[in-house]
């Protein structure tokens, strides 16, 4: 193959098959319960089995005598070593400028516990079964408390108080928008639509469970966490600057492997602060592993919210303002994103792809007995398109109009498009996406399928839903000004070897995204050399410069574009040599296809050659240019970005029985450029699956009385499975961002933000009903189906 | 403790263990295979996948003593030497795999699947699939993968 075959298999916009693949497929991946260090003991916490109670005493004689047991820790003893408590990244404000309020968090429980599944201790032994064991033996005098689960009554004054500094258990009382303007244009409507929304909560369940191992090195005082993270180095800088385990310096954390994140891996938690903290007491590395009982009741969970909304319209169906009050579920304790998912994650969002002149939004983060509430797979953006599809789509059929029309008519169409709610929107065309998802799906015979299916006995819908997301997360003092502790920029490192192979060390984290292949394809691309020549590295913190990770759909946008800005400076240092090589002027050097030639010449250099001359030293002044190639770059992006599509779901539901079926699932989304077809479409399928999991399965409950979390396994938190879903059809259109240099918009979330309420919308549509509550399963939708 | 001997991807075995230890833990803890994995504690998500006698079985369901005798076959065990098994290629070419976590054994899952039903259609693959989560693909690509590894093998 030439370079230019070359670059077309492997370059930007091709379906690269995964370098990462081949690890997975034969078994040899590396994943943290993979790995097993010499001498490692094992770690067994003993968990909370109330909701809310005192810890009034702890006995653990028992357990310290069983067999194997190494040590046995508890909330005393972190306290006595200084290590301070788990941390929110974000601070928010209430609307009278008072700082959100909550209580500390403390890595083992100290005088309460505050939701099922809170640590209490911590059981270290030979062996993970004997820590198991031994745990059962800690005796913890509990002093049983009334507890609150729910928003609804959270904040009411006799409400059981989660920490006595949130009084009525309001963390926050926040508000953004324009009230007085959005007063005004509900005063001026000719119609309003309003519905009461709730967005169930839910569980991420990445297939492979948290984990860590936590290692001190008594000769060099450097400890060791390997985590399932997706942030490694934002672990090590909390578990430094706030937990204080361990001097930055003196703390390695490396994620390998990990198996899946959707946002539930970002947080600091417990366990792995104990893991490495604990290795230092026992003079061994301390592993652990949770069982998914554990990651049902300890894991961040997602969305809860209770949501009322209002869509103010004029005489002619022009959207004239949205009011939205909505109480947001955090949960316990704060994790690292949970004070802006349901703030500036969520209402900077409802303006959606139309015209909305007037927005104002409350929201009260509202304190729960229940397992904290943190950012999962779309975070906050989900649960603004859930809000303002389901007004449109209403507002549509109480206007007796086509739903595609409706929206049509309501469109944002001249970019950049300042909303109401902070968004400079600043590319888009979402009729392009709306009209390929119609085509796609054949919206003209939607009446004709319907009427086959109702000849059957079926009851067929379609629904809409054209939802806008915020990624590329985000420039920094953008996000500062919002309450940010961290600025959202990423890093890259491009390493040339001298024999012209390349190490990219990147900030992002891969854990699923198929990175490895991505970034290597953009490398390839631009240096023109062989995909098989570029290495990237990530999750190492003793390798990588810094990083802030992978969520919010950020690596392609943020983490892409540093690679990008790092090449610039590779090239650009390569070509100052080049010339001095090719005894040439600089300006006529060009570089093209992994080749330095000088301009109108035959003379040229090999991607490779220049490496070397790169690091021999001999044919440049190197009191002018250094020896060696490798740059580096910290990308802060202009702007998020913001891709968009028309998601439309038709289903079919059995009036008998009240299951819902999915006949087709259509996605068009515009995320800019592409640089990997295949892995894009794969995560629109990975997306849309969740969010057509959260639409008709998944649930996460806690019983009202006692705050047990009562889906807390497999048996009884339904996860899709592969005879739940369809075939999913996914189309793109593409404009491609103006805010960073490869106009990447990214890709990771769409699919669960798109689907939901396309999916609920359908089901209406199906049933004539006004409303329907998440999950739809077959109760649900059979009630609905037969007026009960 | 016990000892439980058995032959794993072809050789024998033998590890003294607690006659609690699952198989999983046998394989992956005593015998280091670590591409079997454990994604639950009821049996719902087949990351555990192996084949003992050359039938799929959740290896975090049995004890290992009782596969003792038996053979067992592992991710690990699968490709002919260099040569991938024609599902592990599948997987690759129709990117049926995101974070790898369930691939061990949805991989495993589909081998025993084609043998049992060599040509299955779209239905049978996603109904035969009930036993194994993928919380990345929808599942989308595992179903495509499955389906084209049956038209060549
Ligand atoms: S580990 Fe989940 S079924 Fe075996
Ligand atoms: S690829 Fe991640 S769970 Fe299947």
């Amino acid at each position: 193959m030439n370079a230019i075959d070359a670059k077309k298999a492997t370059g930007i916009g091709a379906s690269v098959p995964r370098k990462e693949d081949f690890r997975f497929i034969t078994g040899n991946g590396h994943y943290t319960d993979d790995i097993c260090r010499p001498g490692q003991a094992y770690a067994c916490f003993v968990r909370s089995p109330y909701a809310h109670a005192t810890v009034d005493d702890i006995d653990f004689a028992d357990a310290l005598a069983a067999p194997g047991v190494i040590l046995v820790l508890t909330g005393k003893d972190v306290a006595a070593d200084g290590l301070g408590g788990l941390i929110c990244g974000w601070l928010v404000h209430s609307k009278d400028g008072s700082p959100m309020k909550t209580g500390a968090h403390p890595v083992l429980a100290l005088t309460h516990v505050r939701y099922v599944g809170d640590h209490v201790a911590v059981v270290i032994a030979e062996t993970a079964a004997q820590a198991r064991d031994a745990a059962e033996l800690v005796d913890v005098s509990y002093g049983e408390l009334a507890s609150v689960t729910a928003v609804s009554g959270a904040q009411a004054p006799d409400a059981p108080q989660v920490h006595p500094e949130a009084p009525r258990n309001t963390c926050f009382e926040w508000e953004l928008g324009d009230k007085a303007a959005t007063e005004a244009a509900f005063n001026n409507a000719a119609k309003v639509v309003s519905l009461d929304i709730a967005n169930n909560r839910l569980i991420p369940n990445a297939m492979e469970p948290r984990a860590a191992v936590g290692e001190y090195d008594k000769g060099t005082g450097v400890y060791t966490l390997y985590t399932t993270s997706q942030n490694p180095h934002v672990a090590r800088l909390v578990l430094s600057a706030f937990v204080g385990v361990a001097p930055e310096n003196k703390l390695r954390v490396i994620a390998p492997d990990v198996g899946g994140g959707f946002g539930s891996k970002i947080f600091i938690y417990s366990e792995e602060t104990v893991c490495v903290w604990a290795s230092k007491k026992v003079g061994r590395p301390v592993k652990w592993i949770a069982d998914r009982s554990e990651s049902f009741v300890s894991d961040a969970h997602g969305r809860d919210h209770q949501t009322h909304a209002e869509l103010a319209l004029d005489a002619n169906g022009k959207m004239l303002g949205l009011r939205v009050k909505t109480k947001a579920n955090l949960g316990a304790y704060l994790q690292l994103f949970s004070a802006s998912v349901p703030t500036y994650l969520y209402a900077t969002l409802l303006s959606g792809q139309y015209d909305l002149p007037a927005i104002y939004c409350e929201v009260d983060g509202v304190l729960t007995h229940t397992a904290p509430v943190d950012a999962y797979r779309g975070a906050g953006r989900p649960e603004a398109t859930f809000v303002i599809e389901r007004l449109v789509e209403t507002a549509a059929r109480e206007l007796g109009e086509d739903p595609a029309e409706f929206r049509r008519k309501n469109f944002i169409r001249k970019f950049p498009h300042q909303t109401p709610v902070i968004m400079a929107y600043d590319v888009g065309d979402y009729e392009a996406s709306l009209n390929e998802a119609c085509r796609m799906i054949d919206y003209a015979n939607f009446p004709q399928r319907r009427r086959e299916a109702e000849a059957r006995g079926m009851r067929r819908g379609i629904g809409f839903s054209a939802y806008i997301e915020a990624c590329g997360i985000a420039p920094s003092a953008a996000v500062g000004s919002l309450g940010a502790g961290v600025g959202l920029w990423e890093s890259a490192e491009v390493r040339v070897n001298p024999t012209g192979s390349v190490e990219v060390l990147t900030g992002a984290h891969s854990h699923g995204q198929g990175h490895e292949t991505t970034f290597a394809q953009l490398v390839s691309d631009r240096l023109g050399i062989p995909i098989e020549s570029v290495e990237i590295v990530h999750g190492d913190t003793d390798k990588v410069q810094f990083g802030m990770g992978t969520y919010g759909s950020r690596s392609g946008a943020v983490g892409m574009s540093a690679i990008q800005v790092a090449l610039d400076k590779v090239i650009a240092k390569a070509r100052k040599i080049a010339a001095h090589v090719l005894e040439a002027g600089e300006g006529d050097i060009v570089f093209e296809n992994g080749h330095f030639t000088v301009a109108g010449t035959d003379r040229g250099l090999a991607f490779a050659e220049l490496a070397l001359q790169a690091y021999t030293g001999h044919k440049f002044p190197t009191s002018e240019i250094e020896p060696g190639l490798k740059e580096t770059s910290f990308y802060d992006p202009t702007n998020f970005t913001f891709p968009a599509g028309t998601h439309i779901a038709e289903v079919e539901i059995d009036p008998g029985t009240g299951v819902v079926k999915v006949i087709k699932f259509v996605a068009v989304d515009d995320f800019g450029n592409i640089i990997n077809p295949m892995i894009v479409e794969g995560q629109v399928h990975g997306g849309v699956a969740q969010g057509i999991g959260q639409a008709l399965l998944e649930n996460a409950v806690y019983d009202p009385d006692t705050g047990q979390l009562l889906s807390g396994s497999f048996m009884d938190y339904c996860m899709p499975r592969a005879d739940d879903l369809p075939s999913f059809d996914v189309g793109v259109t593409v404009t491609a961002a103006p805010s960073n240099p490869l106009g990447l918009k990214g890709c990771g979330e769409a699919g669960a933000i798109g689907a939901p309420p396309a999916i609920i919308n359908a089901i209406t549509d199906a049933l004539g009903v006004r409303d329907i509550a998440m999950p739809v399963t077959p109760e649900r939708a059979w009630r609905a189906a037969n007026g009960l | 403790m016990t000892v439980v001997a058995m032959q794993v991807n072809g050789k024998q075995v033998s590890a003294d263990v607690e006659p609690r230890t699952l198989l999983v833990h046998y394989l992956r803890e005593n015998l280091q295979l670590t591409g079997t994995h454990v994604g639950c504690d009821t049996s719902q998500c087949g990351a555990c996948v192996v084949h003992v006698d050359g039938k799929a079985v959740k290896s975090c369901t049995v004890l290992a003593m009782q596969a003792a005798g038996a053979l067992v076959r592992t991710i690990e065990g699968l490709a002919d030497g260099d040569k991938l098994h024609p599902v592990q290629e599948a997987f690759k070419e129709h990117h049926g795999l995101q974070c790898g976590f369930c691939t061990p054994g949805m991989i495993m899952t589909a081998v025993d699947m084609l043998r049992r039903i060599p040509k299955p259609d779209e239905t049978t693959i996603r109904h035969e699939l009930e036993g194994n989560f993928c919380r990345c693909t929808g599942y989308h690509n595992i179903v495509k993968a499955i389906k084209a590894a049956s038209e060549v093998l």
